[in-house]
C-alpha cells in the first residue's frame, strides 16, 4: 500500500513540477519577494514590515493558485488521459488514487513555499543587513501557510472529484474567500439568535477556518504567536484536511467511471 | 466487497475527522480569544489603505467593517464596558470605504456619543463622524438633526446645536420643524420640555425600531424626572399642612393634593416612601431616569 501511494504522489510531484504554469506562477511569485525592498522605499521605516507582508502574502496567494489549478486536473486530467482506467486495472484501489493524489500535489506546494521561504528569507538578509532572533517567528507564518495548503488542497480534491475543473476551482476559490471571513461568521453566529443562530453556527463549522491561519500582521510585528495555537491550528488543519480528502474518497469510490 | 469497506472507512474518517476538526476550531478559538479579529484590523488604521486594497470592492468591505463596528459595539455594549477603544477607528474605516453609508453616521454617531455603559462616551469623536458625514453627503439634512442632537445632549452645547438645527433647515428639503427647533434652542435651552420636543421628533422620523424605541425611553425618563421632584414638592407641602408625612398616597388623595394614585410611563404605581421621598418600583424598565432610583441601585446586567 506504501509503495503504491508513494508511486502515486511522486508522479504526480513529477508531473506538477514539469507543468510551466507551475514555474510561471513561481518565478512571478520570486520576482514579488525580490521587488519588496523597492516597496520599502517608498514608506520611511516600513521596509522590513512591507517585505513581510508582501513576501508571506506572496507566498500564500501563490501556493492557493496552484493548489487550486493544478488540484483540479488532478482526477479529470486523469479520466481525460484515459490514464486513470490503466492506473486503476492495476492493483490500485480508488482511495489509493485520491490519497496519493493529494500527498503528491501537497509535496509540491511544499517544495514550492521552501524555495519561496528561501527567496524570502535573502531579501531580508539584504534589507536587514543579516537576520535577528525576531525573524524565527516569521517562519511559524510560513508554517500556518502550509497549514492553509493541506486545507485548500484537500477541498479542491474534494470538488474535482465531482465536478468539471472550471467549477471545482470556482467552488474551492469561494470557499477560500468565504473561510478568509471565517471569523466574522463565528461573530454573527455569536450574536444572533433562533434559526439564524443555528444555520450561521453550522456554517462556521463547515466552512474551513483560514482566518485562523493567517499571522501574517501579527509576524509582521514580531508579535510571538503561541505554541497552544501552533499545535491547535495544526490539529484543525489535518483533521479537516482529512475529513475532506474522505469526502473526495468517498465520493470517488461510487463514482461511475465507464 | 473491498470497495463497501474502503468506502465505510472513508465515511467513518470522514465523521471522525470533522468532529474532531470541531474541538481543534474550539481550541483555536479559545486561545486566540474572542476580539482576535478586531483588534487585528488595528494592523491597517486607514480606511483610504484598505480602499485602494480593496480592487474596486469598496462597498462591499465597508458592509463588512460595519457589521464588525456593529458587532464590537454589541459585545462592549453586553459586557458594559466603559472603554470601547476600537469603536472610532471601525466606524472611520467604514466610512472611508462608502462615504455614503448614511447609517454608519446615524447609529455610529449614537454609539460613540452616550455615555459608557450605553455608549463609548466620546460626543467630541460622534460630531467628527458626523460632520464628515455632512461632507460627504450635503443632501442628506438628517444629518444636522443628528449633530444637533450630540451639541445638545452629549455636549451641552446648547448654542452649537442651535447652529446645526438651523444649518439643516436651511435645506430645501428639511421638514419644517427643523426651523422650529432651531428656534426653540435659541430660547429654551437646558428646560426638559426641548430634551422632550428632540425626542418627539426622533421617534417621529426614525425609521429604525431600536432607536424609536430608545427615544421613547428617554421620553419616559424625562417624564419621570419630572414627575418625582413634583410629587416630592406635594408631600413636603402635605406635611406643612398636617404636622406629619403621609402613610400612603390615599391621604394625598383625601387631602387633595394629588388626584389618583400617580403612576410612572409604564402605568406602574410611584413607591412613597416612609421618609417622604418617591422611588420607581422598576428602574431597569426606566433606563435612563436620574431621580426615583433607590439609593446604591445598580443596574441589572442585560439579558
Amino acid at each position: 500500500m506504501i509503495s503504491r501511494l508513494s508511486a502515486i504522489s511522486f508522479n504526480t510531484f513529477r508531473e506538477a513540477v514539469r507543468d510551466r504554469v507551475l514555474y510561471n506562477l513561481i518565478l512571478f511569485a520570486l520576482l514579488l519577494v525580490a521587488s519588496a525592498p523597492l516597496f520599502g522605499e517608498i514608506s520611511i521605516g516600513l521596509e522590513k514590515i512591507i517585505l513581510v507582508n508582501v513576501g508571506l502574502s506572496a507566498i500564500s496567494l501563490f501556493g492557493i493558485i496552484i493548489a487550486i489549478f493544478i488540484g483540479i486536473g488532478l482526477v479529470s486530467k486523469e479520466i481525460e488521459k484515459k490514464t486513470l482506467y490503466t492506473i486503476l486495472s492495476r492493483p490500485v484501489r480508488r482511495w489509493e488514487f485520491i490519497a496519493g493524489k493529494y500527498l503528491g500535489l501537497l509535496m509540491t506546494l511544499v517544495v514550492n513555499a521552501a524555495f519561496m521561504t528561501l527567496g524570502f528569507y535573502l531579501a531580508l538578509i539584504v534589507i536587514s543587513r543579516g537576520l535577528g532572533k525576531d525573524d524565527a517567528v516569521l517562519l511559524v507564518g510560513i508554517y500556518f501557510i502550509i497549514l492553509e495548503f493541506f486545507i485548500v488542497t484537500a477541498i479542491t480534491l474534494l470538488f474535482s472529484s465531482f465536478s468539471t475543473p472550471i467549477f471545482a476551482a470556482i467552488f474551492a476559490f469561494a470557499l477560500f474567500v468565504i473561510g478568509t471571513f471565517a471569523e466574522d461568521l463565528r461573530n454573527f453566529a455569536a450574536l444572533s439568535t433562533g434559526l439564524t443562530k443555528w444555520l450561521a453556527t453550522v456554517a462556521v463549522y463547515l466552512v474551513p477556518n483560514f482566518a485562523s491561519l493567517n499571522v501574517i500582521s501579527q509576524v509582521a510585528h514580531a508579535q510571538p504567536v503561541s505554541g497552544q495555537l501552533i499545535l491547535f491550528n495544526t490539529l484543525y488543519a489535518l483533521l479537516y484536511s482529512a475529513a475532506a480528502t474522505a469526502g473526495a474518497v468517498l465520493i470517488f469510490e461510487r463514482r461511475n467511471l465507464k | 466487497m473491498k470497495d463497501h469497506l474502503s468506502s465505510r472507512l472513508a465515511a467513518l474518517l470522514l465523521v471522525a475527522a470533522f468532529t474532531g476538526s470541531i474541538f481543534a476550531l474550539h481550541q483555536v478559538d479559545r486561545v486566540r480569544g474572542q476580539q482576535a479579529t478586531l483588534e487585528e484590523l488595528l494592523y491597517i488604521p486607514s480606511g483610504k489603505t484598505l480602499k485602494r486594497l480593496s480592487l474596486g470592492y469598496s462597498g462591499l468591505l465597508a458592509d463588512i467593517y460595519w457589521t464588525r463596528a456593529v458587532q464590537y459595539f454589541g459585545q462592549k455594549h453586553h459586557e458594559e464596558a466603559l472603554r470601547y477603544d476600537l469603536l472610532y477607528p471601525l466606524l472611520d474605516i467604514t466610512t472611508d470605504l462608502d462615504p455614503h453609508l448614511i447609517v454608519a453616521y446615524e447609529f455610529g454617531s449614537v454609539f460613540l456619543s452616550q455615555k459608557p455603559p450605553e455608549g463609548a462616551g466620546q460626543p467630541d469623536k460622534a460630531v467628527a463622524l458626523v460632520e464628515k458625514g455632512i461632507r460627504a453627503n450635503p443632501d442628506y439634512w438628517r444629518l444636522y438633526f443628528t449633530l444637533g442632537y450630540i451639541h445638545y445632549f452629549d455636549r451641552k452645547d446648547y448654542k452649537a446645536a442651535e447652529q446645526a438645527f438651523e444649518k439643516g433647515s436651511e435645506h430645501p428639503q428639511a421638514l419644517s420643524w427643523m426651523k422650529v427647533m432651531a428656534a426653540t434652542m435659541a430660547q429654551h435651552a437646558g428646560e426638559p420640555a426641548t430634551a422632550m420636543e428632540i425626542w418627539k421628533r426622533l421617534y417621529e422620523t426614525a425609521q429604525d425600531g431600536m432607536i424609536r424605541e430608545n427615544a421613547l425611553q428617554h421620553m419616559a425618563a424625562l417624564r419621570v424626572d419630572q414627575d418625582i421632584p413634583e410629587l416630592e414638592r406635594r408631600i413636603a407641602s402635605y406635611r406643612q399642612l398636617a404636622g406629619h408625612l403621609p402613610s400612603s398616597w390615599y391621604e394625598l388623595i383625601r387631602a387633595g393634593i394629588v388626584p389618583g394614585v400617580p403612576q410612572d410611563p409604564t402605568g406602574t404605581p410611584y413607591k412613597l416612601m416612609p421618609d417622604g421621598t418617591v422611588q420607581v418600583e422598576n428602574p431597569d424598565v426606566l433606563p435612563f431616569i436620574t431621580e426615583g432610583l433607590p439609593p446604591g441601585w445598580k443596574k441589572t446586567k442585560h439579558r
